[in-house]
């Protein structure tokens, strides 16, 4: 059971647009895996299927051997799935350091017995997160912004707090649906050193990104998707010097 | 004097109401037209127990809030799986079958006629008569629903509320519950609403179905609007407004005809007015405007 990520052959259809056609891969722990291909190849569906948020029609996706197809998107989540949106999805009218509080997995205060008879446990881990919050977003350099409504934040600054609550999730498996797309470039260069830390942390990681740079820079592997099924794969250059690649890059 | 103690007490009914209902409506974002319903429950209940088994005043209003929070369980597992909008409806047909229950079981309910002679409630023995003697105990119960509800949306319980209420799918994302949220606000709402009816029953001593219409859960969801969604005091500030307002026209001299219709055109009129200049009430954070960001 080397595998973390197994997906086999998943097909998904919209009202007769093929989004994912026989798409599988794998993903080993520890990875950085890019995931790159025109728009409308079908990426962020496959992160909508991984997360629980739409269910194909055909395949199977086990994560750390649990069929992912069978569960609902919260207890995906807490079984160690992180992800980012693509459409950028926060509580935008709250803290950014509540949004990051929000991260935390199996927070004793959000049971409401413990809220009501308990209330010494659960405001001793509210403590402890929100220790941890304020270090995370020290480090991701949003520290002076800890208390201002998230919609306060610049776009890629937004980016980057998504990125800090998949941390503080503490997921084994974060997905980032295009995490330095349309942002200043000194943001990206912020966010892409975050990213590149993360198999450090004993995290695995797949990259959705049409900023191909970005991808070279940070991926170990990259697979090329295109109508839904897997094109191409290996490493960066491999992938970028495939034919098929290149093919379809230039339609 | 009476008078003005009888306005208190009413104006702490519908703090209870209104506070219960902001937790479902404010807090979670869920519109439900069925306040009125478990409001006329729990008035129900209290009233047949003390008329029919005798129980005692503490006993009826446990079993009150326990029935209308079970109550709750049935009806928001199902309207809570489905989308907002029909939520909606969903609460609402679930009001207007309440009222048709109260309003026909006659044999129960006593349909129409109500159900008079509600005996006077005895805690440990001490009766409760007085107008100031129901007005220490509604003021106890509104504090309680106000702490209760403090504690609550000040919690972790409260943060994954207003995420639900914001973005559902953010929530989910971030592992959590949101059907099972939905459903344990919903309840506490509920079970909430209960107490107000219970009072509200022992304390006029005569209940029938027209207190308890869709027109009713309109004029609860009216003050959390008015008062501030959202906002911890703003049900209570709205309550007080517009318990008080209708009172003010009869000292203007209205014949009490006029003034009761003129109550509804004001209630409409500021309910449009606060949509269109003030969305977030006296003192709320909440607009029930989806982000403008999404969708």
């Amino acid at each position: 059971m080397s595998r973390l990520l197994e997906i086999d052959s998943l097909d998904k259809n919209f009202d007769g647009v093929t989004a994912l056609a026989g798409f599988s891969c794998s993903v080993q722990p520890g990875e950085l895996l890019g995931l790159i291909g025109p728009n409308g190849a079908g990426k962020t569906t496959l992160f909508n299927a991984i997360t629980g948020f739409i269910s194909p029609d055909r395949g199977k996706a086990t994560f750390k051997g649990t069929d992912l197809l069978r569960l609902p998107s919260h207890r995906i989540a807490n079984a160690g799935i992180a992800r980012t949106f693509q459409d950028l999805r926060l509580i935008r009218r709250i803290s950014v350091l509540d949004n990051v509080l929000l991260s935390f997995k199996d927070q004793p205060g959000e049971r409401l017995g413990n809220v009501f008879f308990r209330w010494g446990v659960s405001a001793k881990r509210e403590a402890a997160n929100r220790k941890k919050a304020a270090s995370l977003l020290e480090e991701a350099g949003l520290a002076e912004k800890l208390h201002d409504p998230a919609e306060d934040l610049s776009y890629g600054q937004q980016k980057l707090l998504s990125l800090v609550c998949c941390l503080a999730a503490e997921a084994d498996l974060l997905l980032l649906d295009e995490p330095v797309a349309g942002i200043a470039p000194e943001m990206i260069e912020k966010t892409l050193s975050v990213i590149r830390g993360l198999p450090r942390q004993g995290k695995t990681v797949i990259l959705i990104e049409h900023n191909l740079d970005a991808v070279m820079q940070v991926c170990d592997r990259v697979v090329f998707m295109d109508a839904g099924a897997k094109v191409s794969e290996g490493t960066p250059s491999e992938v970028r010097n495939d034919p098929k690649v290149i093919e379809a890059y230039l339609d | 004097m009476e008078y003005l103690l009888h306005i208190l007490i009413l104006i702490g009914i519908y703090i209870i109401l209104s506070v219960s209902l902001n937790l479902i409506a404010g807090y979670a974002g869920l519109l439900s037209i069925a306040h009125a319903a478990f409001y006329g429950v729990g008035a129900y209940v209290a009233a047949l127990m003390a008329l029919k088994v005798q129980s005692p005043f503490l006993v009826n209003m446990v079993f009150a809030v326990i029935l209308s929070g079970l109550l709750g369980v049935l009806v928001g597992i199902p309207s809570l799986r489905i989308r907002d909008d029909y939520f909606v409806i969903a609460t609402f047909a679930f009001q207007v079958i309440t009222f048709s229950v109260l309003n026909n079981w006659v044999s129960f309910t006593g349909g129409p006629m109500g159900l008079p002679g509600i005996p006077r409630p005895a805690i440990f023995g001490l009766e409760i008569s007085s107008h100031t003697g129901f007005l220490i105990l509604v003021g106890c119960l509104c504090a309680f629903t106000v702490w209760l509800s403090h504690r609550i949306v000040r919690s972790p319980f409260g943060r994954v509320l207003k995420s639900i209420r914001e973005d559902e799918v953010f929530a989910q994302a971030a592992g959590k519950n949101v059907a099972a949220y939905k459903v344990t606000v919903f309840v506490i709402g509920a079970g909430l609403a209960a107490i107000a009816g219970v009072m509200y029953a022992y304390y006029i001593s005569f209940i029938d179905p027209t207190s308890f219409t869709v027109m009713e859960s309109i004029f609860i969801i009216s003050i959390v609007i008015i008062g501030g969604a959202g906002s911890l005091w703003g049900p209570v500030v709205g309550a007080v407004l517009l318990v008080t307002l209708p009172e003010a026209l009869r000292f203007i001299g209205l014949p009490t005809s006029v003034a009761a219709n003129i109550r509804q055109i004001l209630y409409g009129g500021l309910l449009v007015a606060f949509m269109m200049w003030r969305p977030q009430g006296f003192m709320g954070e909440y607009t029930f405007q989806k982000d403008s960001s999404r969708e």
